[in-house]
């Protein structure tokens, strides 16, 4: 050994130390590499179609609850056929419409924002943006994607069970999820489905997260320090982490709930409870505990469906701006202080559960205090803007919508934050308004935001931009006109999870709901336009070129779709951070992380 | 598409914005003394959270019409002083209000939740069942029976499961399905479920509150005006919960003491 012989070329990897074996080519036959694929890049796309499914699947059942609430003695063609005992002559019956918004609730937040955002871009494109050949654990990988469809089968199956699915809404609190049967129709074989699928998402989410933390940290090709990483991959990182201990607190949750249901057990049901006339047996268990365990989950996952939305529009707005995002050290700063703040806050859902009311004020400080990073990231996005030459494709309209409803849904947060407001405005629209601004429009807008940028990379070939415009334009003053009056509903004291509002006082909110309603189906409808841009541009799209944007990351270093490997047997060498825009570069105003004539060894 | 962009979303901040400060819809008429706290609170937020809103919302718009589809002739240029004087804004600005509004607020919310009732508040028994609400007053012994669940029974009326026979104090507990109250006299509501979660909820008190199943939750209000409202569950109960809730009757004094008598069973 002379000390003048150079290092041997050792990519960093899980198996830190031992060069990791080429990667084997695309295995032959349909199924293998289509079906059953360990590739990211398949895995990805299977994660964003089973988001497409239940999502459209969600909508519907939005639909009709928004027929119901709008006109709740109307007879609706076809349900009485779907549905005959629960919708007689096709109205619908109270336990009905709860039912559809408790899997209206379940698909969109697990299903929806957590598979899309998190799982389905992550996997596609984080490996991509770290210069890996694929994650860290590909059989683990395709495994938590078939577990997640498992997952998803066994919840839509509670429709098809005899008392149908179950109606204690996405949070499940017990005891009215605990004690079977009586508490109800379709808690009994319906909210075990529940429960079983909730867990078995768990499981999915477990390997997931753990695969993008070994791939972010193990699988990174040479010169990609953290601080290199895309603001999407952080993004995607730090939401991992999250997911990591949120989902692990869930999974023992569902697993006590079930044995409370089936096994005879008391974790949440108290005694001397009498349900239907029936005294229960059940001694010595607590409901709050079911609230504590659900909501230290369930807060957490408010910003495991937000951050990659935080991700993306602080990855993709730069490349449109043409300019550095500002400040990108601090956005991940923020990131991350909201991931560890997202933890000490679930009791803001609890201010009025009964819970000793100074925990009240306790939990309040900290939901404030999580507004600062928000504010902070907020405001750097806008400074982005300041002086840009911002290029206004679909992508950044999202981006700039997805700003527009996040500031939108934060402002109300702020009321409901506060305990002594929460007294008036706890379990009304305004808390419905907030949350589907914050978490569902604003991580949809990421989301297709996501889908406009990355769909050339995805199919290697491009959306039809004038579809697109068209889709974001109606799309932004559709969700605007469902929710904004859901704010309105909610300071005159209109009570949420009710399927009608026949009486003195809710009365007066009809004409409302039905202009909600009529806004919601429009919305719905302009989905469509999506849809088809979707379907069409996969079909017969322009060919993409291998970086359409203009953009500076990995991903937009290979081909479009990438082959098998990613980068073709020549991982890429990273020279310099994410964020060079605006410089003068060999092919424009950018220069790539790995330009070849800076990058290649 | 900038243009269009920046027209839209300033339309729409100006519209929303315009809808709330117009209280087209808006919380009913207050009728309780802890009520005040809660408006003022809920105007000081609404005021705050508006300027940032429409501040927010107009600066994107500015920026979107702005520097949409600028060319390649411009310059690009940085916001004056890069990231940090919006981590100073955001720590100072966001801070200092978050700091305000926890300090009145916590003082709105103590005087409902962590002060003691006054000592001559009437005492009022919940319960809470699927779907319906019932009350309970001690009879002229001032003393409420216990509740035994296993003798719970929807058919003959025992609602709260006592037992007269053995229970002396029992014997004159005055039920009704309704919430009977004097107004400007303290009332000191204890909450208890049957059977799965409810709550309690009269948006006119500003008050709210849960029932938990093994819990037993005081609970106090004063009303201030003699009126009817009504009392809805905010707690998803199962299939009946839209239609679970209450009346709640405010009378002057003498009407109640009144009423009280011709409820007592003799």
């Amino acid at each position: 050994m002379s000390d003048t012989a150079p290092p041997p070329v050792v990519r960093r990897h899980a198996l830190q130390g031992r060069v990791r074996p080429p990667h084997p080519a695309a295995p032959p036959g349909f199924l293998r590499r289509h079906v059953f694929s360990l590739d990211h890049k398949v895995i990805g796309r299977q994660y964003l179609d089973l988001a497409l499914v239940a999502v459209l699947t969600g909508m519907v059942l939005s639909w009709l609850m928004r027929f119901h609430l709008a006109y709740p003695e109307a007879a609706l063609p076809g349900l009485g056929a779907l549905a005959p005992n629960r919708a007689p002559n096709g109205v619908m019956t109270p336990e009905l419409y709860l039912s559809l918004m408790t899997m209206h609730g379940t698909i969109m937040v697990f299903f929806v924002l957590t598979t899309a955002p998190f799982a389905g871009f992550g996997n596609f494109v984080l490996p991509l943006q770290v210069g890996a050949e694929d994650m860290a654990f590909p059989r683990f990988n395709m495994m938590s994607f078939w577990v997640t469809l498992a997952a998803f089968l066994v919840l839509v199956a509670a429709f098809f069970v005899p008392e149908g699915p179950p109606l204690s809404g996405w949070t499940a609190y017990a005891p009215l999820s605990a004690i079977g049967k009586d508490a109800g129709p379709g808690q009994g074989l319906g909210q075990t489905l529940w429960v079983c699928s909730i867990a078995l998402f768990c499981v999915a989410q477990l390997l997931g997260s753990l695969n993008f933390i070994a791939t972010t940290l193990d699988c990174r090709t040479r010169g990609m320090s953290l601080m290199r990483l895309p603001q999407s991959t952080w993004a995607w990182f730090i939401t991992s982490v999250i997911a990591l201990i949120a989902f692990s607190v869930l999974l023992p949750a569902c697993i006590l709930l079930l044995l409370d249901r089936v096994a005879g057990t008391s974790f949440f049901v108290p005694g001397g409870l009498v349900v239907s006339d029936r005294l229960q047996p059940h001694t010595g268990g607590s409901p709050l505990l079911w609230q504590h365990l659900f909501w230290f989950f369930g807060h957490p996952e408010v910003y495991i469906a937000i951050l990659p939305g935080f991700g993306i529009v602080s990855h993709i707005l730069p490349a449109f701006a043409r300019k550095p995002l500002l400040g990108p050290r601090v956005v991940i700063g923020c990131m991350v202080a909201i991931g560890f703040l997202s933890y000490t806050v679930w009791g803001h859902h609890m201010f009025l559960s009964g819970m000793n009311p100074v925990s009240a004020t306790l939990f309040s400080v900290p939901t404030l205090i999580i507004t600062i990073p928000a504010t902070i990231v907020t405001l750097l996005w806008i400074g982005t803007l300041y002086g840009s030459r911002l290029r206004l494709t679909t992508a950044a309209l999202f981006c700039l919508g997805f700003v527009s409803v996040f500031v939108t849904g934060g402002m109300s947060g702020f009321f409901l934050a506060q305990p002594s407001i929460d007294t008036y405005l706890h379990g009304t629209y305004f808390v419905v308004g907030h949350f589907h601004f914050v978490m569902g429009v604003a991580a949809m807008f990421g989301i297709f935001a996501g889908v406009y940028f990355w769909f050339p990379k995805m199919y290697g070939r491009m959306l039809d931009e004038r579809l697109g415009k068209l889709h974001f334009v109606l799309t932004l003053v559709g969700v605007y006109c469902i929710f904004m009056p859901m704010h309105y509903l909610g300071l005159a004291g209109n009570v949420r999870r009710y399927s009608a509002f026949t009486d003195d006082y809710m009365k007066g909110s009809l004409p409302l709901h039905r202009f909600i309603t009529i806004a919601a189906l429009f919305t719905g409808a302009v989905q469509l336009v999506f849809l088809a841009n979707l379907i069409r541009s996969r079909l017969r799209g322009a060919k993409a070129p291998d970086n359409p944007w203009e953009a500076t990351t990995l991903e937009w270093a290979t081909s479009s779709p990438p082959p098998a490997d990613n980068f073709g047997g020549h991982p890429p060498v990273v020279a310099r951070g994410p964020n060079e825009y605006g410089v003068p570069g060999p092919t424009g105003d950018f220069v790539m992380q790995a330009a070849p004539e800076l990058g290649e060894v | 598409m900038g243009k269009l962009f920046a027209v839209l979303v300033a339309l729409i901040t100006l519209v929303s914005t315009g809808i709330f400060v117009a209280r087209i819809w808006w919380p009913p008429p207050d009728i309780s003394t802890l009520g005040i706290g809660i408006d003022r609170q809920l105007t000081e937020t609404m005021v705050a959270a508006g300027v940032l809103f429409v501040a927010a919302q107009l600066t994107l718009a500015v920026f979107a019409w702005r520097y949409g589809g600028r060319s390649a002739a411009h310059p690009i240029r940085v916001f004056p002083g890069g990231a940090a004087p919006m981590v100073g804004f955001a720590v100072v600005l966001v801070g200092l209000e978050i700091a305000v509004l926890t300090l009145i607020g916590t003082r709105v919310w103590s005087r409902i939740f962590l002060t003691p009732p006054a000592p001559n508040a009437l005492a009022i028994d919940v319960q809470a069942e699927q779907f319906a609400y019932c009350f309970r007053y001690p009879g002229p012994d001032g003393k409420l029976g216990a509740v035994h669940p296993e003798l719970m029974d929807e058919g003959s009326g025992n609602f709260f499961g006592l037992d007269p026979a053995n229970d002396t104090a029992a014997r004159d507990d005055i039920i009704s399905a309704t919430l009977e109250v004097p107004v400007g006299r303290p009332i000191l509501l204890t909450l208890h479920a049957k059977d799965v979660g409810h709550s309690f909820y009269v948006p006119d008190l500003r008050l709210q509150q849960d029932f938990v199943p093994g819990l037993t939750i005081p609970l106090h209000f004063t009303a201030t005006r003699a009126t009817k409202r009504e009392i809805v569950c905010t707690q998803l109960c199962g299939l009946g919960h839209y239609n679970m809730r209450a009346y709640l009757e405010v009378l002057p004094p003498d009407r109640f003491a009144q009423w009280l008598k011709e409820q007592s069973p003799e």
